[in-house]
């Protein structure tokens, strides 16, 4: 089975995130796997483990990326390939992305293609179902579990507390949801095999792409942080009294309903 | 830092941190009640190639070199100690003397089986009468045939209830004593006459066990001596000063975490209406501590890089073990300061490095002796 994942070198949300100038300040934060493309690796690394086959983990970015690379090939995948746009383009966003990792994809003849639901940066959940889009295949996305037999496919997916289960067939592109499977750590030795592995880095030029090609189709107006949670207040009097000015606060101060 | 980390080591360092972290340290406290390691971690460890980190790869451990083990045993050294201790005196003092000295034959035997954690090493110097006087030696080695006979009896073992190799010192030449007669043996926990004591009870390092070792008649075969006859002391010192720089790493990682600890308790303890965090008198504490562990975090891995570059470290491998002991202990006293009354009850994890900071003073060599060790090559060398 010829399967690849598509992944994204994110900053750690767990750790501090400050923003400087406009941006996320780089220094100082960890930069790791997105956690929901690490559910990715991890079901493709069972899938050839299970079905045969090879795991090549994709990811478009800068040199950086190319420690979450090795991670992942560290974890068990077999090969990986790093599109380094760093020269190329200023700026990308999920059009672009999608774009490039499409025509990486176009003449690889995937079984399937797996990548996370959504990064914990951007968090726009688009460049997997954009890829499939160009690709021409199916789609399904927040995956929580997956079985191939054959050619098909059978898919539970989580829909907002309750699940779905969808049948499809190969050549499929799945995001992966938490709960899918839970991600190995990279073995100590797994570490030191992943040097030997092959990492290839590609430029837009080897896949016959102008900047023009993936020109981004949305710009960033402004990035903040969420503002800092400020003490509750505690309602008090008659339980009619407390709801009714629950639902007064939630409409007038909170404006959410 | 002055040692730049490959980045295989960087992803060692970042997999450990993150296994310590979030799989060992949420079960410290269980550790702490039962007194026992929950096996799942052990075999968690043993899958990662924790057990492995000093056996080289043509044995099947990972091979790293004295900073890759530097960096892995910091990491560990963040989470429960009595954990830590298992992993590092295996493959610290309990493997040591296999890799660096034994015949190919016994390498073949046991380290694979040791790399993987099937087999788990220990170190057996200490005896009742002979501590820091690691050359007064009572336990006697007699060649009968092709076999050694062992008698006498060693105490504070490390990992002796829970180890199936065990590297034991023995005097063979009682004229010649440490300048050419004792010898160390690779002995398994089954040979006859062997048997393994009580486990001791300690202040500390709760998971962790340490016993008395017995050897009555224990009949040991000739290949089973580790390196030359007669050269056991020399031997037990080389494999004694490498041990030294992974305990100082460990030290430091516990440094670390305290760190953490004590800042974020600081910050959210509010007393007089604001955070302990803003009293000059908690941040000098917490700049003490900070810069105490960067100075012993760079004697640690100046040392270690100084094993990698071929060099002798007897005087910088105690240098580290002596600064990074104390060290520990001083940051574990502040730790517990910054967190007053709740620093000196269990909830709370400080507690539980103050009491396991304090064997790092007295084990591998006791602080008195690393100094008298750091003195005799100054005077040595001026």
């Amino acid at each position: 089975m010829n399967i690849f994942v598509l992944l994204k070198r994110t900053f750690d949300t767990e750790e501090k995130i400050t923003i400087a100038k406009g941006a996320i300040n780089e220094e100082g934060a960890e930069f790791i796997i997105n956690p929901y493309d690490e559910y990715a690796v991890e079901e493709a690394i069972q899938l050839r483990d299970n079905h045969g086959g090879e795991v090549t983990v994709v990811t478009v970015g800068n040199e950086e990326a190319e420690k979450q690379l090795r991670t992942a090939l560290a974890m068990g995948a077999d090969k990986a390939v790093l599109i380094n746009t760093e020269d190329d383009l200023e700026s990308g966003d999920q059009f672009t992305t999608a774009k490039i990792l499409a025509e990486y994809l176009k003449d690889k003849e995937a079984d399937i293609i797996l990548a996370g639901n959504v990064a914990i940066d951007s968090g726009s959940g688009q460049v997997g179902p954009r890829v499939a889009d160009l690709l021409d295949i199916p789609y399904v996305t927040t995956i929580t579990n997956l079985e191939i037999s054959g050619e098909t496919v059978t898919v539970v997916r989580d829909v907002e507390g309750d699940s779905e289960t969808i049948e499809t067939k190969l050549p499929v592109l799945v995001t992966a949801q938490q709960g899918l499977n839970e991600p190995r750590y990279p073995s100590l030795p797994g570490i030191m095999k992943a040097k030997k592995k092959p990492l290839e880095e590609l430029e837009l030029d080897d896949l016959d792409l102008d900047e023009d090609d993936v020109e981004a189709k949305t710009k960033v107006v402004e990035i903040f942080l969420p503002p800092t949670k400020e003490a509750g207040r505690v309602l008090e009097g008659e339980l009619d009294a407390q709801v009714k000015e629950l639902v007064n606060l939630l409409h007038k101060e909170a404006k959410v309903i | 830092m002055f040692v730049t980390l490959p980045q295989e080591i960087e992803q060692m360092k970042q997999m450990v941190k993150n296994f310590a972290d979030k799989e060992v340290d949420p079960y410290s406290q269980q550790i702490e009640d039962e007194d026992m390691l929950p096996q799942h971690l052990v075999e968690q460890a043993k899958d990662l190639g924790l057990f492995g980190i000093s056996i080289p790869e043509e044995y099947g451990g990972i091979g790293l070199n004295a900073v890759g083990k530097a960096v892995v045993l910091e990491q560990l050294g963040r989470t429960h100690n009595g954990f830590v201790s298992l992993i590092s005196a295996h493959t610290g003092i309990g493997s040591t003397g296999l890799v660096k000295l034994a015949s190919d034959y016994l390498k073949q035997k046991y380290l694979p089986d040791m790399a993987a954690g099937r087999k788990i090493g220990a170190f057996a110097l200490s005896e009742p009468g002979a501590g820091s006087d690691a050359t007064n030696l009572a336990t006697r080695a007699e060649k009968v045939g092709n076999n050694w006979i062992l008698n006498g009896t060693k105490h504070f073992i490390t990992n002796a209830p829970v180890a199936d190799v065990f590297t034991v010192f023995a005097l063979t030449d009682k004229a010649k004593g440490a300048k050419g007669g004792i010898t160390a043996f690779l002995v398994e926990k089954d040979f006859p006459g062997f048997t393994i004591g009580k486990k001791d009870k300690k202040m500390g390092l709760r998971g962790s066990y340490t016993a008395q070792l017995i050897f009555e008649d224990c009949i040991v075969p000739e290949e089973n001596v580790i390196g030359e006859v007669g050269m056991g002391y020399m031997n037990a010192l080389k494999i004694l000063g490498e041990g030294r720089v992974g305990l100082a790493a460990r030290a430091v990682g516990s440094c670390d975490k305290l760190i953490e600890l004590s800042a974020s308790y600081a910050k959210e303890r509010v007393q007089f209406g604001k955070p302990i965090a803003d009293n000059q008198a908690i941040q000098w504490m917490l700049a003490d501590m900070a810069t105490e562990t960067e100075a012993a975090r760079m004697l640690t891995l100046k040392a270690a890089n100084m094993i990698d570059e071929g060099k002798t470290v007897i005087k910088e491998a105690s240098m580290a073990k002596l600064f990074a002991s104390e060290v520990f202990n001083r940051v574990a006293d502040k730790a517990v300061q910054i967190h007053g009354g709740m620093g000196y009850v269990s909830d709370y994890p400080v507690e539980r490095f103050y009491r396991d900071a304090r064997i790092t003073k007295i084990y591998e060599g006791t602080n008195e002796i690393q100094r008298l060790i750091i003195a005799r090559r100054v005077l040595e060398e001026n």
